[in-house]
């Protein structure tokens, strides 16, 4: 439903945008005198859905936020494109790189529009052609009737979707496939939004070349939604790789000391863990 | 949109009306178009309409100086309150509320009593910088990672302004007669006696951060999602919420070091611009300084109507006006303050 709008023809060709967009390479990061990060080498790639996944402490919002540079990390050991991620000046970074917020809570009564409208900040774009982007991408999150209303009197998913409109409002202008983080997304939907947001990640990645990383606690979800799973443990990357490959019943025991069931790619080729 | 249309010109007729009823109000009467001449002659240095001399004296010296300082006081006042509210990310930031005034005033003070004699410039000066201190402290004890709680906020100020009134009063015991009752007066905020110096200083001080809040609303819009959000959006925040407390302070330490302690207006004038146009702080702060500067006006007005010759505190009129509506703003919130 919330993709049947997309298009986007900017990226020629998918095949040759798929690459690797972002490179992690020996990072450690300690708060205070407690590593919370250890040895961490990843590659993202663009036009693929990436899950952290991990007990609570594992570092997988500590990662997210290396990647966002909400933390600060050693300068060589991120790399974006051809330079290193810390070396990005502010503003050419927040048209590439996005973050959808958790929970994005708002006090004053800015309308819905208006929202959506800050994802033109780091822009350069003029009044007219910034407000027909905001319809466009109202429009692609399926929002239009909601224009007018006050952001803080919206349900949960709503707000959700608006933040997600602001957010590919920010990547709009991009000069290559863009990454879009999420945390935790799923936290505060109900079942059908959650699978709803999950879809439309997963096709931004495939159909627009975006590298989507989100962070997950269900484990179905990672396995049913992503190309690339990573478990993370004190740390610690125990195991990543295909959902089929990286998540196996003795992962499962050793990262979350819990025994699954385990039923190995009942339907479409993932595995069904409960 | 429809209602902004109307909302400029209406605005500024309003403001231009309360000038020329400020300008004509007083123990000696002057009509409202004796007054308009005799503003036009004061600008252009002519002498048009027949106006008694001591008119136009009284006007050029006393009333003039007394309703331009009105305007800007309240158009810095309300401009610093919508910004303080946008920055605490808190409806209920106002620098009298939190302190902010308070801890200006005592700088002032102490200028005034312990250095006598001083360039009258060293007033707002100290105000300034008492005032910045003061902003900090308060923004540090109530700021947490998801914005700024309201208790923490209102206990804050409640503890500064009793900190500054004591050192306001331990200051009174050493003033003498003179600045004694220049002290009491100002600490319950005052046009009279305007001097040009301030005028002038205010009306900078007005153009400058207007100018500096304007380039910074859409940043400050995006900083009501929070901070890690703003960042992500390319917003430097620390350096945007560094930029934009050195302003409030410049702003509320000018006002409080030429008019004494004026509340409300930052409270009351952004809440009401925000029920008509919304949070968008690019049309909020213009509204907000020209409503605060009309509001102010009038209560100027209302200080000199109420007890003829004698005049109240401009700074009572707006706290008897402006505490009631804070009183409603809290019962507003109540169910989330609890």
């Amino acid at each position: 439903m919330l993709t049947s709008h997309l298009s986007d023809t900017r990226y020629s060709s998918i095949a040759d945008a798929k690459r690797t967009q972002l490179n992690i390479s020996q990072l450690n990061v300690s708060i205070g005198q407690k590593p919370v990060l250890r040895d961490i080498n990843v590659q993202f790639q663009s036009g693929a859905v990436t899950a952290l996944l991990g007990p609570n402490g594992a570092g997988k919002s500590t990662l997210l936020k290396a990647l966002c540079q909400e933390i600060s990390t050693p300068r060589q050991c991120i790399q974006l494109g051809h330079s290193q991620l810390a070396d990005w000046p502010r503003s050419d970074l927040a048209k590439s790189l996005a973050v959808l917020p958790q929970h994005a809570s708002l006090t004053f009564p800015f309308s819905v529009t208006e929202v959506v409208a800050m994802g033109l900040y780091p822009l350069t774009l003029s009044k007219k052609e910034g407000d027909i982007l905001v319809d466009q991408k109202l429009a692609e999150v399926g929002l239009t009737h909601l224009t007018k209303r006050s952001y803080p009197t919206l349900s949960g998913g709503e707000k959700q979707r608006v933040q997600l409109a602001r957010v590919l409002t920010q990547l709009s202008q991009s000069p290559f496939p863009p990454i879009l983080l999420l945390d935790e997304p799923t936290s505060a939907l109900d079942l059908a939004q959650q699978h709803r947001v999950l879809e439309l990640a997963k096709h931004l990645a495939h159909q627009q070349a975006y590298t989507v990383i989100v962070v997950l606690h269900d484990l179905n979800q990672a396995a049913r939604y992503s190309d690339q799973l990573i478990v993370l443990k004190q740390g610690e990357i125990v195991s990543q790789g295909a959902p089929t490959e990286a998540l196996s019943v003795d992962i499962i025991r050793e990262v979350w000391d819990y025994e699954p069931v385990y039923i190995p790619a009942p339907q479409g080729g993932h595995p069904l863990i409960f | 949109m429809q209602l902004s249309r109307w909302l400029w010109p209406g605005l500024i007729s309003l403001l231009g009306l309360s000038c020329l009823l400020s300008v004509s109000t007083g123990p000696v009467s002057i009509s409202l178009i004796d007054a308009l001449s005799a503003v036009v002659n004061w600008a252009t240095q002519q002498n048009i309409g027949n106006i008694a001399p001591h008119e136009q004296l009284v006007i050029n010296n006393v009333r003039l100086p007394r309703t331009l300082l009105a305007l800007a006081v309240g158009a810095i006042l309300a401009q610093c309150g919508a910004v303080m509210q946008g920055l605490f990310r808190n409806p209920l930031a106002d620098p009298g509320i939190i302190g902010v005034s308070s801890g200006a005033a005592l700088g002032a003070a102490i200028c005034i009593v312990l250095l006598p004699n001083t360039n009258p410039l060293m007033i707002p000066i100290s105000a300034f910088v008492a005032g910045l201190i003061t902003t900090l402290v308060v923004y540090r004890l109530a700021s947490s990672p998801t914005g700024t709680s309201v208790v923490l906020l209102l206990l804050s100020g409640v503890a500064i302004a009793a900190l500054a009134g004591a050192g306001i009063g331990v200051l009174t015991y050493l003033a003498n007669d003179m600045a004694l009752r220049d002290l009491t007066l100002w600490q319950m905020g005052s046009i009279a006696g305007a001097q040009w110096i301030y005028v002038s200083l205010c009306l900078a001080t007005l153009v400058f951060i207007s100018w500096r809040f304007h380039q910074d609303a859409r940043a400050l819009n995006a900083l009501l999602l929070g901070e890690a959000e703003a960042r992500h959006l390319g917003i430097n925040v620390d350096r945007l919420k560094l930029r934009l407390i050195l302003l409030c302070a410049l702003g509320v330490g000018v006002s409080v070091a030429a008019t004494g302690i004026i509340g409300f207006i930052g409270l009351v004038v952004p809440h009401l611009v925000r029920m008509i146009l919304g949070p968008d702080h690019r049309q909020l702060l213009p509204i907000s300084a020209l409503l605060g500067a009309t509001l102010l006006a009038l209560a100027d007005i209302g200080a000199r109507a109420f007890l003829p010759p004698a005049e109240l505190p401009v700074g009572l009129v707006t706290a008897l006006l402006g505490a009631p509506f804070f009183i409603f703003l809290l019962l507003q919130q109540r169910s989330k303050l609890t």
